[in-house]
């Protein structure tokens, strides 16, 4: 079974294939059953695969393909080659079943769109990418995953193409996001150069044996492979890319912008974690960048008028606690925060894709208003997905991954109480904006008609999600509430346990701790509840009174990192550029070019024909070099 | 013999061209099609029949001409041509000449077809034009004798010229003139140089050559070999080209004919790459270490100001033009980084720039064919017009900006890999110049081809022949990203030997290492030093056999 392993990537890049060469010849019902059909096919093979690992584990825990060797320089010899083991699983799982639901729910969301083969085109190279990026056993192959995505993030950001904006957005995305990819080549050099290999289990055992914990060199080589994983991730300070990246289709923002592309960082700091372990000083800043991240992200989620734009802002503040956790050690907990995250934020997307699709392209919120009735199944999954989101205890898979988190941020080693309190405020924030959602959606006054409504084909992706958000967190519960954590002990063939070592660890780990999260999530609700429930009418003097109007007008901007860019990066090139188009070189060219004019124009000047100045001019020189000579 | 055929055949092809196309324009152009085919198919055959001496473990006895000779080539061609001035018709190939030469015949083949319609005026001596630039073309990459290479160099200046000055656009002759003022003064230089090279070993052993394998090792005082090797940069450098030196290329790019553009970008620059690996770095390799930092910090800036500059353009094909020059920086990078990984990827990237360059000077041609204008501002929204040509040149876009899977990516990887050994700063700046390509690729592709379409353009599609050329540049490009081990393979004993030339010269010496890291990963850290690194390359082939 574990042999069919190099067909779930390759499934959907021959869907792709397929698309471009066939493009014009197929009507909509060929391209959907291509396009939804490969992803479909590889969702049942990485079903056998993964099913296969996980009921027989190979031997070592992990399985290596090698296809062919990419090329071979001078000992440098990548292979085209993949690596199964319990990480991958999870992402090629996650991957090709929220994918493939994606793909259903499109089928009937795009259904009317001029570009709808070329759609399912962009998406099913992105789900090629992204498979080849999480199972690469090489970080150069990886690296090619790594920037499939980027492109197929483009392409499909700028789908809608004939709007400049959504091209603008798309720009931004690629470019942004390949600042962070600079840093990562760069650790690719500097580890190609250490440990001569990029394959990535031999390199970092190597690591492991000739890196000093500490050192430059570990700490450099994590540092730029955190820096790859910022970029794509939407972190601070290269967070800016996602809240534009809206501009696609809701099914794009799901897939990509939500469960899969944005968590490659997460996946690649956990992936690299030997070399993390070895890099103090790296977590730390890993940890930082999570909890500045998930405060910043969150208080911005909090005054988005726009929907998507809100959900986007919650991504970047949920992969905050992803990096938190990875920060502080808690590898397993980040990972457990993905793939919960991956199922309920999608489904919010594609809630969120049916809402605007039934309101007729209407984004903002405070134009919504009273859809409980209108669209039932999306409100009550709508709703689980928030729950999820605010970590609703007990009865949301976000509660299990998410208070994992916190009691890590507070007890493992690396964990101390400044980590901790920014996770519980973030989490009092989560619950605010993702309630605040809820309620002003779905509550209150009917705002605009309801033009459109679901049909199957959203509705079945929208269940199925929505029943997951619920259960998949129950695989893995906290040790005061039961001793069932199958998902833990399966992970533990992969990455190093939690360890809760630190100083709190005991509170982190009690009952008592999870009660501090439990009562900030109920609090948090109620709060939502007293200022956004559309009937209480507090929503408006809130957020007019002046001393909320500036912060929310500077969060509702993502607190100014767009407009520091746009001076600091955008304007000066955009500057050199206008001002040396013509190539200031050149001008050096022309001035030689243009001083031979001269001595030309000079010299022919004296060419006048005229036999007085000829004789006058002989005689002058006669004269001066007779002068010279006597005179010597 | 069989070399020779090479420059034969074409040379031969151009006048029956201009003699057929005299009366029937078509067959001109066929007779262009058979005098690229044919030396393309016998070239592939002698690829394919040598790959086995190819592989063969570089059989050098030592630095020095010795060394140099003995197995080095795979064919070779020697006859007295002035011998009182010791100057021979010396042609010899290895698996670099037949890289070259393939390019070489290639883009030729897919200049004349690039110029099936656009081109009407004239038609046979068009092609006699072409066909004589691919045989001096052929020809410089084949001679080993420094005077007939000089030769060669200058003249396929003079069809280059008239494809530029006669088939041209607005500003043709201006552009023909620059073109030829820059390569023609920068060629004399290295005439000086190899002259001045000649007449040294001549004092120094008694015999007066121009053949490049005797003059190798040469001794003189290092100043001099200093400026003998700044002769030959010069050369180089205009023709590569290297900033500042650049400034005639986005002219004559922007003002040639799409053939002309296609055989300017995809070989006749390279001819600047090739003179540097072949000629340049073996005959003075310590006065190329002592001036490796001012290359590599042109190179960078070549790198980043060709990008910038190309995001600043609105006329298309200029955008293009600029793209070669930040593209052209990093194979100065790689020269100069001179270990395997880095001279593996220049040589790769040579390929590659010319298939992705080339396709983007026919998409532009193409696209003035249909709409008669290549200023952006007068473009956007073709996606709708023409969404097979928005997508081929979406393709080459993503080409130019590196992306993974396509061959450049592994061409530029290996470069910057390589040239991290070397210098940090200039590997990450290089990294820093795939970001501002981002920038202008994406750019290029928002003002011609997405947004909404405003100007009523209507016009076909890419025709069947253009398919045909895009889908076998894609494929190679492709090919190459996945898989670019035949290339590699070809280019392998080339390398090696490039490296043993230079063995003995402070340019093989392992560098000090500059990070203060502790003893192990120093320790490890040595084997990538380009001599060693040679050497176990050597020894991974002898296990291989």
């Amino acid at each position: 079974m574990l042999g069919l392993l190099w067909l779930i990537p390759a499934l959907p890049a021959a869907g792709f294939l397929a698309l471009v060469l066939l493009n014009r010849r197929l009507d909509r019902t060929a391209a959907a059953w291509i396009g939804a059909g490969s992803v479909g096919l590889s969702a049942l093979v990485a079903l056998l695969v993964c099913g296969s690992f996980i009921v027989s584990p190979p031997a070592g825990d992990a399985y290596h393909q090698v296809l062919w060797t990419w090329m071979d320089v001078a000992g440098f010899a990548p292979n085209i080659g993949f690596y199964l083991d319990a990480v991958s699983v999870l992402w090629v799982l996650v991957i090709t079943f929220v994918g493939f639901l994606i793909h259903l729910y499109s089928t009937e969301h795009m259904e009317h769109d001029e570009g709808f083969t070329r759609f399912f085109m962009y998406l099913n190279l992105f789900v090629a990418s992204m498979l080849v990026l999480v199972l690469a056993d090489n970080l150069l192959l990886l690296y090619l995953g790594w920037e499939g995505v980027g492109l197929c993030s483009y392409l499909l950001i700028s789908f809608w193409q004939k709007d400049p904006q959504n091209v603008y957005c798309g720009r931004k995305a690629f470019i942004v996001t390949r600042v962070g990819d600079t840093a990562l080549i760069a650790g690719l050099f500097l580890l190609f150069t250490q440990v001569h290999t990029l394959e990535i289990q031999p390199m970092l055992a190597a690591a492991q044996e000739s890196f000093v914990p500490g050192s430059a060199v570990a700490v450099a080589a994590a540092l730029l492979i955190l820096g790859g994983a910022i970029g794509k991730s939407a972190q601070v300070p290269l967070q800016t890319w996602l809240p534009d990246a809206m501009a696609g289709p809701s099914p794009v923002s799901a897939l990509i912008h939500a469960a899969t592309m944005v968590t490659a960082g997460v996946y690649l700091i956990a992936r690299t974690n030997v070399l993390f372990t070895l890099a103090p000083d790296a977590r730390l800043i890993v940890a930082i960048v999570g909890t500045v991240t998930l405060l910043l992200a969150g208080f911005s989620a909090l005054v988005q008028h726009d929907l998507k734009r809100a959900l986007a802002y919650s991504t970047i503040s949920q992969i905050g606690y992803m990096f938190l956790a990875l920060g502080v050690s808690g590898w397993e907990a980040g990972v457990f925060h993905f793939m919960t995250h991956a199922f309920f934020k999608a489904l919010l997307f594609l809630a969120a894709g049916v809402i605007i699709e039934a309101l007729a392209d209407e984004h903002d919120i405070f134009k919504m208003g009273g859809l409980r009735r209108e669209l039932p199944a999306v409100f009550w999954t709508f709703t689980i997905g928030a729950a999820a989101l605010a970590a609703l205890p007990f009865v949301t898979d976000g509660f299990y991954s998410k208070d994992l988190i916190i009691a890590t941020s507070l007890g493992s080693v690396d964990g101390n109480l400044w980590f901790y309190a920014g996770a519980i405020v973030g989490a009092f924030v989560t619950t605010l904006y993702s309630f605040r959602l809820v309620w002003l959606v779905f509550f209150g006054e009917r705002h605009t008609e309801v033009s459109r409504r679901p049909r199957r084909r959203q509705l079945v992706p929208l269940w199925i999600l929505a029943v997951l958000s619920v259960v998949s967190g129950l695989i893995w519960m906290p040790p005061w509430l039961a001793g069932f954590h199958p998902f833990e002990t399966f992970l533990d063939t992969a990455l190093p346990p939690i360890e809760f070592t630190g100083e709190y660890a005991h509170f982190a780990e009690s009952a008592l701790g999870a009660l501090v999260t439990i009562s900030v999530v109920v609090v948090g609700i109620g709060i939502a509840w007293l200022l956004w429930m559309p009937w209480r009418r507090g929503t408006h003097a809130f957020s007019e009174s002046p001393a909320v109007r500036p912060l929310a007008a500077y969060w509702l901007g993502g607190w100014g990192f767009d407009w520091v860019y746009e001076r600091v990066f955008v304007i000066p090139v955009k500057w050199f550029a206008r001002v040396a188009r013509n190539d200031l070189v050149d001008h050096v060219v022309d001035g030689i070019a243009w001083l031979n004019v001269a001595a030309w124009r000079t010299l022919s000047a004296g060419q006048t024909g005229r036999l007085r100045a000829y004789v006058a001019v002989a005689g002058f020189g006669i004269a001066l070099v007779l002068a010279v000579v006597v005179l010597r | 013999m069989i070399l020779l055929w090479y420059i034969l055949i074409p040379a031969v092809a151009a006048p029956v061209a201009w003699l057929l196309g005299r009366s029937r324009p078509a067959l001109a152009r066929w007779t262009a099609v058979a005098g690229t085919t044919a030396p393309l198919v016998i070239l592939a055959g002698q690829w394919i029949t040598k790959a086995s001496a190819l592989q063969a473990t570089f059989a050098a006895r030592g630095p020095g001409p010795a060394g140099l000779v003995a197995g080095s080539w795979i064919a070779d061609v020697k006859a007295t041509w002035i011998g009182s001035l010791g100057i021979s018709f010396f042609l010899a190939a290895d698996g670099l000449t037949i890289i070259m030469l393939l390019l070489t015949f290639a883009l030729g083949l897919l200049a004349v077809l690039a110029s099936w319609r656009g081109i009407t005026k004239n038609v046979g001596v068009f092609h006699l034009m072409i066909l004589w630039t691919v045989a001096g073309l052929a020809g410089v990459f084949l001679s080993l004798d420094l005077f007939l290479f000089y030769f060669f160099f200058e003249m396929m200046l003079i069809p280059m010229y008239f494809l530029i000055a006669v088939w041209g656009h607005e500003k043709r002759v201006y552009a023909a003139i620059k073109f030829f003022i820059f390569t023609q003064v920068s060629g004399l230089l290295m005439l000086v140089a190899i002259v001045a090279l000649v007449v040294i070993h001549g004092r120094e052993t008694g015999v007066y050559t121009f053949d490049f394998t005797q003059l190798l090792g040469t001794q003189m005082a290092a100043s001099t070999a200093f400026i003998l090797m700044l002769g030959f940069f010069f050369a180089f450098a205009v023709k590569l080209p290297a900033w500042p030196l650049h400034t005639w290329l986005p002219d004559a790019h922007t003002e040639a004919p799409t053939a002309g553009s296609v055989l300017l970008a995809g070989v006749l620059i390279k001819i600047g790459a090739y003179g540097m690996l072949r000629f340049m770095v073996p005959l003075f390799p310590d006065a190329v270490h002592d001036f490796r930092t001012v290359a590599l910090v042109l190179a960078v800036i070549g790198i980043i100001y060709g990008a910038v500059m190309a995001y600043g353009q609105s006329d298309m094909k200029r955008l293009v033009a600029y793209t070669s020059v930040s593209h052209m920086g990093f194979v100065l990078l790689g020269v100069f980084a001179w270990n395997t990984l880095a001279l593996q990827g220049v040589i790769l990237q040579l390929v590659c720039h010319a298939l992705s360059t080339g396709a983007l000077f026919i998409m532009v041609g193409g696209l003035q064919d249909r709409i008669h204008t290549r200023d952006m501002g007068r473009m956007g929204g073709l996606w709708q017009v023409a969404p097979r040509m928005g997508g081929t040149a979406m393709f080459f876009a993503m080409a130019s900006l590196g992306l993974p899977g396509l061959g450049n990516f592994v061409a530029e990887f290996l470069i910057l890999v390589g040239v991290w050994q070397v210098s940090h700063w200039a590997a990450v700046l290089g990294a820093v110049g795939l970001v501002f390509a981002t920038v202008y690729a994406l750019w290029m592709m928002q003002r011609a081809f997405q947004g909404e379409e405003t100007h009523g353009w209507s016009f076909a599609d890419l025709t069947k022949r253009e398919v045909g050329m895009f889908g076998a540049m894609i494929a190679a490009l492709v090919l190459l990203g996945f898989w670019p081990q035949p290339l590699i393979t070809t280019a392998r004993q080339t390398v090696t030997g490039l490296q043993e030339m230079t063995a003995a010269s402070s340019l093989a010496q392992p560098r000090p290492t500059a990070e203060a890291g502790d003893p192990a990963a120093e320790a490890a850290a040595a084997p990538a030093d380009d001599a060693s690194g040679a050497t176990s390359l050597a020894d991974d082939e002898g296990a291989q056999q």
